[in-house]
């Protein structure tokens, strides 16, 4: 028993090693690249929103692998982590050095993506399957059509919000408009970095899958699998779930506060339901369950367009195509019992050729 | 009076979301799955009547049977090609399915036809109805989409509780094994409402594009997945119920457009749904179900 254990975690330690070997290995080529000048301007401006997207793969992979719930509203919590590390950002980068700017952003989106989680959650994973999916949208599209329609001001008597327009928050002379409605924020600096992004990716996987493979993720992927019996092993099933939910927003969040940071203007509509669908198509490919299958999804679909620019317009068309037949060969019923048959045949046929050896 | 008109144009809308709505409900009580292309089926519906009304100057109730025929095959063609092989599979993964399926259908329309907004000219040739001496107007597109729900609902409801395959239908949704064993032909069945589904689907395009004048391949997407939220709304499965649901939804959507905020009537719709689930999860006019283990 207590070899066997030792075996496992030495097992799980070695799969560790070789997700974080994969993201510094892909980390030193780019800086080489970069440094020969061998990258083109677009696929070096690909690398910040790859970080962003590989750290959203993994995060929804929690939910949707890991938990066994499908959220189709993640853009929503990107939205929040990426408006709040923003403003934080924005307002702090006067006086102090800018990386301690960047920490204190990134802590605030995380902050605020995790608080939204906590007050989405809490409803949400009261309901399950599609009823749970199709709220995770409402709240998704609820998020966005908020923040499209927020002003948001701030003068010396404090900060003033209006869901009208910007007159109507009656700001004083001195007073600045931060979120300008559906034109959202703009004129940012630029700060995010492809070495932050990188820390904030290995981050992100060391914490998910600490937490995986902790006690907490084992009392998750239980419920995944079955509720009822996880439950009367005296396994809290709401508590796990909305850990998981949370640990998940957050890491959106984080994802946001990077993505954001990239760009002189932010708009809400950019997270939109079709990033929620996109980053799930990155879990889907990956493979669900499987976090360093999501980083490798995230990479190379995000890159793959600019690489190969005729294909843009089939883009999606190929990602939907490659959706359907990637759940009915790996989900459907007919299918698993045909590869069954089919391994079990190459086994069979294999064992009948060492026998005539 | 600006209250009584924001009404009836709620009733519009809400009748177009209880036609949509009643597709959803009758494939989600019946094959227990949530068909995300639904509303995509709506767009090609809306292409097709577009394509042979508005370009090609059809005669618009042969248009609509045309856009009838051609969902009708194209939902059963989905439900072969991408639902059939997961039946048995997790409700996430025909979940995922549906999205791909959704997704596609979007792609391949902008793809053929382009992302450019069509001028969609109403099929409908009624003139407006003026009453209380032109102080209040009702358009003539409300008139026919409020009485082609209410009897596109009265011949389903016939057609569930009065013929052979409506009965094998009840039979499906209750209890597919036992149906099954019974000699019901499930996957006929399951086709059948596929079939039905798309086809009202066809017709809701058509009244949703009259009343709302231009067409992208996008259109669908929106209006579809608030039809579910009124097919949910109205407790799904039921037939009534998506119709209350539809109905109670398009009148709030435009009362608080009218009243509240453009921008905030989507968030107010969904806010609506996420009550309603958490308060009833069953809905409206749903049956309440109990979890075996």
């Amino acid at each position: 028993m207590k070899t066997a254990r030792a075996s496992k975690s030495k097992q799980v330690s070695h799969s560790y090693l070789i997700t974080f070997g994969i993201v510094i290995a892909f980390y030193i080529i780019i800086q080489i690249m970069s440094g020969r000048g061998v990258l083109t301007s677009s696929l070096e401006g690909q690398l910040i929103p790859m970080c962003a997207y590989a750290i959203m793969a993994v995060s929804l992979n929690l939910t949707v692998g890991i938990l066994g719930e499908l959220s189709l509203g993640h853009a929503g919590f990107m939205s929040v982590g990426a408006f709040a590390g923003v403003l934080v950002y924005m307002n702090m980068s006067s006086g102090i050095p800018s990386w301690c700017a960047m920490f204190f952003a990134i802590l605030a989106g995380a902050l605020a993506a995790g608080i939204f989680g906590l007050l989405v959650g809490i409803p949400v994973l009261r309901l399950s399957g599609d009823y749970l999916a199709i709220v995770t949208l409402a709240f998704g599209e609820i998020i966005k059509n908020l923040l499209n329609a927020m002003y948001l001001g701030a003068d010396s008597s404090g900060l003033h919000v209006s869901f009208k327009d910007a007159a109507s928050m009656h700001l004083s002379a001195n007073g600045k408009v931060l979120i300008n409605g559906a034109l959202g924020i703009t004129g940012i600096r630029k700060s995010s970095t492809f070495t932050l992004g990188i820390i904030l990716l290995i981050i992100t996987l060391a914490v998910i899958l600490n937490f995986i493979h902790s006690r907490a993720g084992r009392a998750v992927m239980s419920i995944r699998d079955n509720e009822i019996a996880a439950q009367s092993i005296g396994i809290d099933a709401t508590k796990y779930k909305l850990m998981a939910f949370i640990l998940s927003a957050v890491f959106a969040g984080i994802a946001g506060v990077l993505y954001a940071l990239n760009y002189s203007a932010l708009v809400a509509t950019k997270f939109n339901y079709n990033t929620s669908i996109q980053v799930l198509v990155f879990v889907v490919l990956g493979g669900m369950g499987n976090i360093t299958g999501s980083v490798i999804a995230a990479a190379v679909l995000t890159v793959l367009p600019e690489v190969l620019r005729v294909a843009n317009n089939y883009r999606m068309l190929i990602y939907s195509i490659v959706l359907i037949a990637m759940m009915i060969i790996n989900q459907g019923p007919g299918m698993i019992a045909w590869r069954k048959r089919f391994v079990a045949k190459v086994k069979a046929n294999h064992s009948d050729g060492k026998e005539v050896e | 009076m600006q209250f009584l008109e924001q009404l009836i144009n709620g009733l519009s809308l809400g009748s177009v979301y209880a036609l949509i709505a009643l597709g959803y409900t009758m494939v989600y009580g019946i094959a227990k799955m949530l068909n995300f292309a639904h509303g995509d089926i709506i767009m090609v519906g809306s292409y097709v009547v577009f394509f042979t009304f508005a370009r090609s100057g059809m005669n618009p109730v042969l248009s609509i049977l045309i856009a009838m025929a051609v969902c009708l095959i194209l939902g059963v063609l989905i439900e072969r090609v991408a639902y059939k092989p997961l039946r048995g599979a997790s409700s996430l993964a025909v979940l995922i399915t549906a999205i791909g399926v959704s997704y596609l259908l979007e792609q391949v329309a902008q793809l053929a036809w382009s992302s450019n907004p069509k001028t969609f000219k109403s099929v409908v040739t009624m003139p407006p109805v003026s009453i209380a001496g032109g102080a209040l107007v009702i358009s003539g597109e409300t008139i026919v989409t409020v009485l082609v729900c209410i009897l596109i609902m009265v011949a389903l409801m016939w057609f569930v509780n009065n013929t052979k395959s409506g009965h094998a239908m009840q039979a499906v949704s209750e209890d597919r094994g036992a149906a099954q064993l019974m000699g019901i032909n499930v996957n006929a069945t399951i086709s059948l409402t596929f079939a039905i589904g798309s086809a009202l689907a066809a017709v809701a395009g058509a009244l949703l594009n009259s009343s709302f004048a231009t067409l992208t391949p996008l259109t669908g997407a929106m209006p579809g997945i608030k039809a579910f939220t009124a097919a949910v709304f109205g407790g799904i499965g039921s037939i009534p119920g998506a119709f209350v649901g539809g109905i109670l939804l398009g009148i709030i959507e435009n009362l608080s457009k009218a009243y509240i905020s453009t921008q905030l009537s989507d968030a107010i719709v969904f806010l609506v749904l996420i009550i309603v689930l958490l308060v009833k999860p069953t809905g409206l006019l749903g049956k309440k179900i109990n979890v075996k283990v």
